[in-house]
């Protein structure tokens, strides 16, 4: 008989605490399944986020540092500086990534370490229930904006992964959706080369995954898959917005 | 080395560092120990080591816990509000068990304050400074030469108990040029580091993480950090009498405070004032033992410190009330002369007819 589907070597055969329909199972086995193809199970190293995936670290079996609320970047650079030879990922939340960690985000990508980031939007604070997150979208109400985001009063969703595109240190950036199975092995590829552009040492690497958060969402998985699709992709167009591997050899 | 040169503390402090074997530094700038940075970004360029300016001390601490995980030897320096920022990360490395040296060029606060030295980070210091349950070995340096020894042995006291180091000196110890000798490195055998990040090739997978959401296991983590904090109070505490043996009033000062009442304990020893100074080099631990075995002979001791009052607390929790505590302090930046304290010395005297 022919296998089509196995579990990744590199994922640990544990059940996830994730909800259903959360976007962090999906993504975490496409890393272990790139993490496999390209057989860097032995040089990379993840540092995952606080908030729900904090415990990813359970899950990848690779190592992993844990990091303080939005300091991924910067123990991701203390790494990496520390050794230059091995692939550092950080794995962040919008939250972490665009808010508290605004400051090491972006100073991280516009030296242009030599590091990826997967950075998962689903416009909420997912771990701590549900609050206004850094991309909450106008309207969109959350815990902490019950009347739905108004420009005036919360300000306007940041558009961080836009902002990184803009820095001579970024190599690739890119965002991608889960919304559907094709978009989501085009993540796949996003990741495999966001990680090659970092062991090319071209520079910054980051894929922003526009990802469902049901529970938060007051919504059942399907649909927040059609949210994902019909609102969250509207505010966030997907599509490759920076990729200067090509003028590496020049 | 057997010559003696002319150096500068805070460049002391980066060649001890360098000496030690310390390959990673980051750090943001701060007056007054911008010279560390400055000297370290040469430094590390000539050894091959990693010199970067973070974008703020929040940052920087978090490239050093970066660093650690990755099993080398790391620093970053700053001066009292870059530390504050810094707390977030070595509550963290004291909880992931990350050794590293913090360096605190003291000046005078609170809030921005000024750029003059200062000791009114001690309880900051000493008590942890960030949120959660630990300690961290706390030393204070009172010259130049022995910045460089302490910087020095910083590094193996951090791998040995695997816990971030602070080292406290005011803004005069990074400034003051004296000479000194360029002493090697003592030989101190440091255990393997099985705890590192470096990709799980032909290992099990690892993870270095503070997260233990189940209350049991993180009392049972708080209890296995305790030990380690028993351990090295029992360990590490250092401290230099001058003159206790007959003193009928004691000194307790540390830093630059403890070489201003050195002076003035010489100036009234010259006058027949039995006058002696305990110096803590740790703060934390802290000699407790050594003050109150001096209790028994000292009829009262004076802390003299360059704030309103701090260490003064952990002198009475030594001496436990078998002797009187006065205290004499000068903060927010002011650096008094040996004659003043010698006068407050000659006060007590009188007024206590001693």
């Amino acid at each position: 008989m022919k296998t089509i589907y196995t579990r990744p070597k590199s994922l640990k055969p544990v059940p996830n605490h994730y909800c259903p329909g959360c976007g962090h199972s999906i993504i975490h086995r496409l890393v272990c399944e790139v993490v496999d193809e390209m057989d860097i199970r032995g040089k990379i190293i993840c540092i995952p986020p606080a908030g729900c995936a904090v415990l990813a670290y359970n899950y990848f079996d690779f190592d992993a540092c844990e990091s303080a609320h939005g300091r991924g970047c910067a123990v991701a650079t203390g790494i990496k500086r520390a050794q230059p030879d091995k692939l550092i990922f950080t794995y962040q939340g919008d939250g972490d990534m665009a808010a508290i960690g605004t400051a090491e985000t972006l100073h991280a990508a516009n030296r242009g370490e030599k590091i990826t980031s997967i950075f998962v939007n689903n416009a909420v604070y997912g771990m701590t229930g549900g609050q206004m997150a850094p991309t909450t979208m106008l309207g969109q109400k959350t815990t902490t904006s019950p009347y739905g985001r108004r420009n005036e009063v919360e300000g306007y969703p940041l558009k961080i992964t836009e902002l990184i595109a803009t820095l001579p240190g970024a190599a690739y950036v890119t965002r991608t959706s889960l919304a559907d199975p094709a978009k989501i092995r085009e993540t796949k590829k996003a990741i495999r080369k966001a990680f090659e552009v970092q062991m090319a040492g071209t520079g910054y690497s980051l894929v922003e995954i526009l990802s469902p958060c049901p529970t938060n969402w007051k919504m059942s998985p399907r649909e927040a898959f059609v949210y994902l699709e019909e609102k969250m992709e509207k505010e966030y167009p997907i599509g490759v917005m920076k990729d200067n591997t090509t003028k590496k050899d020049k | 080395m057997d010559k003696k040169i002319l150096m500068k503390g805070t460049d002391a402090l980066g060649e001890a560092a360098i000496r030690a074997g310390c390959t990673c530094y980051f750090g943001y700038p701060i007056t007054p120990q911008n010279e560390v940075p400055e000297y370290m970004s040469r430094r590390m360029q000539e050894v091959g080591g990693v010199f970067l300016q973070g974008e703020s001390e929040i940052a920087s601490i978090n490239m050093v816990l970066g660093a650690a995980a990755s099993g080398m030897r790391a620093m970053t320096s700053s001066s009292s509000p870059g530390i504050s920022l810094k707390q977030e990360g070595l509550s963290f490395m004291a909880a992931l068990e990350l050794p590293a040296v913090i360096i605190n060029i003291n000046r005078g606060g609170p809030g921005l304050g000024n750029i003059a030295p200062s000791q009114g980070d001690y309880y900051q210091a000493t008590r942890g400074g960030g949120h959660g349950d630990y300690r961290m070995p706390v030393y204070a340096p009172a010259s130049v030469q022995e910045l460089y020894d302490i910087t020095m042995k910083s590094f193996d006291v951090a791998d040995l108990y695997r816990t971030p180091v602070m080292i406290l000196g005011d803004g005069m110890m990074g400034q003051i040029v004296e000479p000194i000798y360029l002493n090697e490195r003592p030989k101190v055998e440091i255990p393997p580091k099985d705890y590192i990040l470096d990709g799980a090739e032909g290992r099990p997978s690892r993870i270095i993480k503070s997260l233990i959401l189940d209350p049991a296991e993180m009392e049972e983590h708080n209890w296995k950090l305790k030990r380690k904090y028993d351990l090295m109070s029992h360990e590490l505490p250092q401290w230099e009498e001058f003159m206790t043996d007959d003193a009928k009033l004691t000194i307790i000062a540390y830093g630059t405070a403890a070489r201003i009442a050195k002076g003035a304990v010489k100036r009234v020893r010259s006058e027949g004032l039995k006058v002696g100074l305990l110096r803590p080099i740790t703060l934390w631990p802290f000699p407790e033992e050594a003050i109150r075995s001096l209790a028994k002979k000292t009829k009262l001791f004076l802390v003299f410190e360059m704030s309103t009052g701090q260490m003064l607390d952990d002198v009475r929790l030594a001496v436990q009330g078998r002797a009187p505590c006065e205290f004499y302090g000068r903060p927010g930046g002011v650096v008094p002369i040996p004659q003043e304290i010698a006068r407050i010395i000659e006060r007590y005297w009188l007024q206590k007819e001693l």
